[in-house]
């Protein structure tokens, strides 16, 4: 365990966007903090979190994840098929260019809802 | 990260399933990703453990504050403009020469927002969480601090509701500090509990 040396608050871009997301939809309303709360805690506690804490966003994503689904207001499968249609639209996008959903090559299904 | 070694762009599946969050939540018109890029800066650069040091070193100086923070630290912090914004409440807990308060979240990771930033990755990691309510000066020790024997530990169990702030002894030799002078001595692990404020220089 180091010592308190100031580590920056998030490693990755993702994670800031997703601790983000979770505090944007409590703020109008989507679900309680004690909701949020036991949802992180369910995945920290049910997945067996590595000891060095570097999968804590991980977590958090999960957390998220379920707890929308909980709510209704999306599926795992919706999750699924539109992550695997930004995977597509990035692999399409040339380097140095901005990754959007609209460069997906079979964008026609991904966005059918 | 592998987008390096790639000619074009590649987004790792948990980049890709924010994305896809987003998308999601933003067609729903549940966020306004304007509105998420305003959370991710504010947290990145305004909110910070220099609130909860600016509320202690007011502690310190300040005695009609300090018996405010004891009774209602929400709102003796609010009135200096830190406010949380999940509902919680504040607990300010006071060390003692006979008692060190020591903080932690066993459930997850709740942690006074609005005067410390966020976490630490240690604050968030397994050990730590279970560590710290068993065996609080063992852990202590790992941050190097060695509290006399005589001085107990009270360890402070976090909630989505209710969050705590360690105001740690004010050190000695610090008579001619005004409030910035003390508030630069307060760091992020003294209000925790596992650090005490620097030494004077």
């Amino acid at each position: 365990m180091p010592p308190g040396v100031e580590e920056p608050v998030f490693a990755e871009p993702w994670q800031a966007q997703a601790f983000a997301m979770v505090v944007a939809l409590h703020r109008r309303g989507a679900f309680t903090w004690t909701e949020w709360a036991d949802a992180l805690s369910a995945e920290v506690h049910g997945r067996g979190a590595a000891p060095d804490g570097h999968d804590y966003y991980e977590h958090w994503l999960h957390a998220l994840e379920a707890l929308l689904v909980a709510k209704n207001v999306s599926t795992g499968a919706e999750i699924d098929d539109l992550a695997a249609a930004w995977e597509r639209a990035a692999r399409a996008t040339p380097h140095g260019q901005a990754i959007v959903l609209e460069n997906d090559p079979q964008r026609e299904g991904a966005i059918a809802t | 990260m592998s987008a390096d070694h790639h000619h074009d762009n590649e987004l790792d599946p948990f980049a890709a399933r924010v994305r896809a969050l987003e998308t999601i939540l933003t067609r729903k018109g549940l966020i306004d990703p304007a509105a998420i890029d305003a959370i991710v800066e504010t947290y990145e650069t305004k909110v910070g453990p220099r609130n909860g040091a600016q509320v202690v070193a007011k502690a310190w100086t300040d005695a009609a504050f300090a018996d405010w923070l004891k009774r209602d630290a929400t709102a003796a912090i609010a009135s200096l403009g830190y406010t949380g914004r999940q509902g919680e409440h504040m607990q300010a807990v006071f060390n003692t020469p006979d008692t060190h308060n020591l903080v932690v979240c066993t459930l997850c990771s709740c942690y006074p927002w609005s005067v410390l930033g966020l976490p630490p990755v240690w604050y968030k990691a397994p050990p730590y969480r279970a560590r710290a309510v068993i065996d609080p000066r063992g852990v202590l020790a790992e941050f190097g601090l060695e509290l006399p024997a005589r001085q107990g530990i009270r360890v402070w169990d976090s909630t989505a509701e209710l969050r705590y702030l360690v105001v740690p002894l004010r050190p000695e030799g610090t008579e001619g500090l005004d409030e910035a002078g003390l508030a630069a001595l307060v760091t992020r692990d003294s209000m925790i509990g596992t650090g005490l404020p620097r030494l004077p220089a």
